[in-house]
């Protein structure tokens, strides 16, 4: 299996989109992290230490789950539900620059459903999408505002994130 | 999941712990500032009631308008069931009309089993005769796993009306499947035939079912399906069985006293007790919405289309 990033590409990618967040948002104390279940959230939670380091500043991270605002979840009358984990905004999203964070953007059916999440818990200013690989092939129209890479690919592979906090490692692999 | 839930035996203990887990993440939902999600959009629930009953009544339609199904409740008193319809012929007709989920109540055992039998509709058992009450037995598992964190290796004492109680069925058989040590308590009259079946320790004494408790579960005296007299006075019942402050002194010291609802005070609990610090009883109420949800999104729904 090719792996097209490793912990350290990872590591470093992350830092620069830190970078281009604090380039692009002046005032930060109106922005806050959302991670989408399951690994965007820890994607969320190392930009925003990263952003600590740079400059000490705190942005509040959530995370949210969005199984339940899938649009697939109903289409099939047997077989087993997708685990539902828990949703954590632990602050208020109203007038707030929000960043979405997740691992892959495929068809943007997933950032469908966060969006759809997001605005019942409040009228955030802004929402932004940061996404460490965009694997292209969307079926919506949606597009990230910082990407960490870009990774053609054909719709038969599957792109893998694994995660130190989940997996115990740092890579992103695709599969045939 | 099977397609249906009539009682604990559809259940293996991952799936009971997979709707645990499932109701934690549904509790948050109702925290939020709009306690709505658009999972069920599109599904049509009926809530057929042929049995009085507020909580488990409400609860469901809450679970179900917080994930967007569209529901409707029969209610009997107003209903063709007045004119002599049998509840085949109900179900039949109500089938006719596709809903994707029954939720019934009936007085009779087994009732649900027939249901499911005849009607393509899910079909969740909210309690049926002295059969069993699955959900309640799960809101009460969540409850217990809140405030000890586990069921497994917890002595819970069951104490009142064992053989009307569909409550005590289902959580002796849920609770047995986690682990937890399951003690009951009742007079000789009210212990069913054959309850150590359900895996459960029998005792007459409720002081030695209570000594070191984890969880104390206070059962109902349900008068309206006592025909006949099965013990003496309501007082002296209330003397020799009753939950008063001093037995709850026997149990741990973190002891939860639970009950299913409704009570009556001076019967089978005392209302210090009731009230107390001890007492988790409303707890049970608000716990009853999230796992009534958790149980209607892993039933109805489907499989990831991917």
């Amino acid at each position: 299996m090719p792996i097209v990033m490793d912990a350290d590409r990872i590591a470093r990618t992350l830092t620069r989109i830190a970078h281009e967040i604090l380039e692009r948002n002046r005032v930060l104390d109106e922005l806050a992290f959302v991670g989408i279940r399951s690994r965007g959230f820890p994607l969320a939670r190392r930009l925003a230490r990263i952003i600590h380091e740079i400059n000490g500043h705190d942005v509040p991270t959530g995370a949210l789950d969005v199984t339940l605002y899938r649009d697939d979840l109903m289409r099939k009358s047997v077989g087993t539900q997708p685990v539902i984990q828990s949703t954590e905004i632990a602050f208020s999203i109203d007038d707030k620059h929000i960043l979405l964070v997740d691992d892959v953007l495929y068809t943007g059916r997933t950032i469908r459903s966060a969006l759809d999440a997001l605005v019942e818990f409040g009228r955030p200013r802004s929402i932004q999408l940061v996404v460490l690989v965009d694997r292209g092939h969307r079926e919506l129209p949606i597009k990230a505002d910082y990407v960490g890479k870009n990774l053609p690919t054909s719709p038969t592979q599957s792109v893998q994130v694994y995660l130190a906090e989940i997996d115990g490692r740092d890579e992103v692999e695709i599969r045939e | 999941m099977k397609k249906d839930l009539l009682e604990i035996a559809d259940l293996s203990s991952d799936e009971i712990y997979q709707v645990l887990d499932t109701a934690e993440a549904m509790r948050e939902i109702g925290e939020r500032p709009i306690k709505k999600v658009p999972t069920m959009r599109g599904k049509t629930v009926v809530n057929l009631f042929y049995e009085p009953s507020t909580r488990t009544r409400t609860s469901f339609e809450i679970a179900e308008k917080r994930l967007s199904a569209d529901t409707l409740n029969v209610a009997v008193a107003s209903s063709s069931v007045l004119k002599g319809e049998t509840l085949f012929d109900t179900a039949k007709n109500i089938e006719a009309m596709a809903p994707d989920v029954i939720v019934l109540r009936h007085p009779s055992s087994g009732a649900c089993h027939m249901l499911a039998r005849i009607c393509r509709s899910r079909i969740i058992n909210a309690g049926d005769g002295m059969h069993e009450h699955p959900t309640q037995a799960l809101l009460d598992a969540f409850t217990i796993r809140q405030h000890k964190k586990r069921v497994d290796g917890l002595k819970v004492a069951i104490v009142g009306d064992l053989l009307h109680s569909r409550v005590m069925r289902s959580n002796a058989l849920l609770l047995t499947m986690l682990g937890a040590d399951v003690w009951v308590s009742a007079p000789p009259t009210l212990v069913p035939s054959g309850i150590d079946r359900l895996g459960v320790k029998v005792s007459t004494s409720v002081d030695e079912v209570v000594e070191g408790a984890d969880v104390i579960m206070m059962l109902r005296i349900q008068h309206e399906r006592m025909q006949g007299a099965f013990f003496p006075s309501l007082r002296e019942y209330f003397n020799v069985f009753g939950m008063t402050a001093e037995r709850v002194g026997r149990a741990k010291p973190d002891v939860i006293i639970m009950h299913p609802g409704p009570m009556n005070r001076g019967v089978e609990i005392a209302s210090d007790v009731a009230d107390g610090p001890y007492s988790v009883i409303l707890e049970q109420v608000a716990n009853g919405v999230a796992v009534r949800m958790a149980v209607l999104y892993l039933l109805a729904g489907g499989a990831e289309a991917d």
